[in-house]
C-alpha cells in the first residue's frame, strides 16, 4: 500500500492501531467443507457445518459490507468453490462494488472457469501451494495437490489471466524452495505471496515441526529484503522487523482493528488465525449484525486500547515487532504481552522452555473430517487417495495490497 | 483478472487537469481517507481531510493547483501537496484528464 501524505501529527499505524469504523478488509471463509485436509488447516476444515450461512445472508452480508464500503474480500474455507452458489455470491459481491479475491486449491479451476475469471475486473485468484516440488508440497497437503495447483495455474495463465498470486505458507521444509516457487511464480505470470505458518487449528498439531528454523528465519528475511515489493506477504512476519529494516507493509496486528475473520457460520473473530472462544467478538446474524459486533463487540473495542507490551517492554526492538502475533502466542501457550514464539531475539523459544509442557489452547471448532494427527515429517505421506488434504489454507486480510514507499512522513 | 496495465509514468504537472481514476473508490476516515484501485488493487491511504478534499475536488478544477487552492493548501503547504498528489499520479490512483 502507498501512504500518501502531507504529515500530520499521528502516525498513521497508531491510528489503525485505534481501529476504523470500518475493516480495510476481511477474510470471510465460506464453507468448512474441504476436498483436502492439509496437516496445518488454519480452520481445521473438512466437513460442512450444517450451520453454515444461507445464500440468502450471504448476499445481506455483501449488502452490508458494500454499505460499510469495504473494497474486499478475501474469502476462503475449507474449498470455498465447494459451495453450490460460490459463483453466484461472487457474481454478487463485485455487483455491489465489493471486491473479490479467493484462495483455493485449484481443484475446480477448469478451463471455463479460468476463462471466466480471465474476463472478470474485479476477482482475484489465489492457488494454494506449500512445496516447489510435488514431494514436499503433498507431504502437508495431501496427495495429488501439488499436480492439481499446477493444472489450475496452466488454465489460469492459458486463459490470459495475469497476475493471480500463488500462495505459500513458508515452513521448515519449503524455505530452502523460495526461488523456486518465484520461478514457478513467473513461469505462470503470477505474483508470488508468502505466509507465516501459524500453530492455529491443525496447524497447531505441526507448528513445532514444521516451523521454520531461526537461521531459517533469517535466511526468509534477508531473501524478502532483497525482494522489496515484489513479492507479496499480507504483512505476515512483522515480528521478523526486529532483525532489522521492516519488510514492506503495515507491520501493526491488525486484530479487530483493522481486519477480521467472518466464519462460514457467521461467527466474526478477531482475525484468520484465532478461531478461537478467546477471540469470538460475535456473529453475523445477532441484532445489529457485523456492523454492529465491528463497532460494538467488547472484544473488539478492548483490542482497539493501547496494549501492554508486558515481558517485552524491556526490549529495544519492540517498536519494531510490536510483540508480534497474538494468535501464535495464545496457541503456543504463551502470554499475549510477551514475547512472540518466533521472536528473532530468542525470547520466545526461552518463553516456550519456560512454558514447560503446559496444555496449548485447543481451536474451538474443529469440522477435521479425520481425526487430528499427529505428526507430518517430509518421509511420512499424509495423504491417501481417499484422505485429501485441505484447503486454501492462510489468508491474512491485507493479502492483495501492494505495499509501497511512505513517500512523505510517516 | 488481468490487472490495469501500468500507469504511464507522466509527471505529475500542478498547471493540468485531473480527475481520479474511476476504478478507484475513496473511503473517507478521521485521519483523511482509504483509497482503492480496483484495477491495480493497491491501497492508498490518504493522510489528512484536506488532501481528500483536494482529490475529491480534482475533476472540476481546470489544474492540479487549482484543486489545492480551492481546498485551502496554503503556500508552504504546497510542495508537499503536489508531492502527494504526484504519489496518487504515479501509483494510477487520478489521471490526467481532458480539460
Amino acid at each position: 500500500m502507498t501512504t500518501v501524505a502531507p504529515a500530520e501529527g499521528t502516525r498513521l499505524v497508531d491510528r489503525f492501531e485505534r481501529g476504523l469504523d470500518a475493516p480495510i478488509c476481511l477474510t470471510w471463509e465460506l464453507t468448512y467443507a474441504c476436498n483436502l485436509a492439509c496437516v496445518h488447516c488454519l480452520s481445521s476444515s473438512g466437513r460442512r457445518d450444517p450451520r453454515e450461512l444461507t445464500t440468502a445472508e450471504c448476499r445481506a452480508l455483501i449488502d452490508e459490507f458494500e454499505r460499510m464500503q469495504i473494497f474486499y474480500v478475501n474469502i476462503g474455507g475449507g474449498e470455498p468453490t465447494i459451495r453450490s452458489d460460490f459463483w453466484e455470491l461472487v457474481d454478487y459481491a463485485t455487483e455491489h462494488h465489493v471486491g473479490v479475491k479467493f484462495s483455493t486449491n485449484g481443484s475446480r479451476i477448469t478451463e471455463a472457469v479460468a476463462a471466466r475469471l480471465a474476463a472478470s475486473d474485479y476477482v482475484d485468484v489465489q492457488i494454494s501451494l506449500d512445496g516447489a516440488t510435488a514431494e514436499v508440497n503433498d507431504a502437508v497437503r495431501g496427495d495429488g495437490s501439488f499436480a492439481t495447483a499446477v493444472t489450475a495455474m496452466e488454465r489460469l495463465a492459458a486463459a490470459g489471466f495475469v497476475g493471480f498470486k500463488l500462495s505459500v505458507v513458508v515452513t521448515r521444509h519449503n524455505v530452502g524452495q523460495l526461488d523456486a516457487f518465484k520461478a514457478i511464480a513467473d513461469r505462470y505470470g503470477a505474483q508470488l505471496r508468502l505466509t507465516r505458518l501459524r500453530p492455529s487449528g491443525r496447524g497447531a498439531d505441526v507448528w513445532d515441526e514444521l516451523h521454520p528454523t531461526g537461521d531459517q528465519q533469517r535466511q526468509l528475511y534477508d531473501w524478502l529484503v532483497l525482494r522489496g515489493e515484489e513479492v507479496l506477504t499480507g504483512d505476515s512476519f512483522f515480528h521478523l522487523a526486529a532483525y532489522g529494516d521492516a519488510l514492506p507493509g503495515l507491520n501493526l496486528c491488525g486484530a479487530g482493528r483493522v481486519v477480521c475473520l467472518v466464519d462460514p457460520v457467521g461467527d466474526v473473530y478477531a482475525c484468520p488465525f484465532a478461531i478461537h472462544d478467546e477471540f469470538l467478538a460475535g456473529n453475523v446474524r445477532d441484532d445489529g449484525g457485523f456492523t454492529s459486533v465491528w463497532r460494538a463487540s467488547d472484544l473488539f473495542l478492548e483490542l482497539r486500547e493501547p496494549q501492554s507490551a508486558g515481558a517485552c517492554s524491556s526490549c529495544g526492538h519492540y517498536d519494531a515487532c510490536r510483540g508480534g502475533c497474538m494468535a501464535a502466542k495464545f496457541f503456543t501457550g504463551l502470554p499475549l504481552d510477551g514475547p512472540d514464539p518466533e521472536c528473532v531475539l530468542g525470547h520466545g523459544e526461552d518463553a516456550l522452555g519456560a512454558r514447560g509442557d503446559v496444555e496449548t489452547p485447543r481451536p474451538s471448532p474443529d469440522h477435521s473430517s479425520r481425526p487430528r494427527r499427529v505428526a507430518v515429517a517430509l518421509t511420512t505421506r499424509v495423504g491417501t487417495p481417499d484422505r485429501r488434504p485441505d484447503r486454501s489454507c492462510d489468508e491474512h486480510p491485507l493479502a492483495g495490497f501492494t505495499p509501497g514507499p511512505a513517500p512523505t512522513a510517516r | 483478472m488481468p490487472p490495469t496495465p501500468p500507469p504511464t509514468g507522466a509527471a505529475f504537472d500542478p498547471a493540468r487537469p485531473y480527475a481520479l481514476h474511476h476504478q478507484v473508490a475513496l473511503r473517507p476516515e478521521s485521519f483523511g481517507a482509504l483509497a482503492y484501485h480496483f484495477g491495480t488493487r493497491r491501497l492508498s491511504f490518504l493522510k489528512s481531510r484536506t488532501l481528500l478534499a483536494v482529490v475529491e475536488s480534482l475533476a472540476d478544477q481546470p489544474s492540479g493547483l487549482a484543486a489545492c487552492r480551492a481546498a485551502g493548501v496554503s503556500a508552504e503547504e504546497q510542495d508537499a501537496y503536489e508531492q502527494a498528489l504526484a504519489t496518487l499520479a504515479d501509483s494510477g490512483m487520478i489521471c490526467e484528464r481532458v480539460a
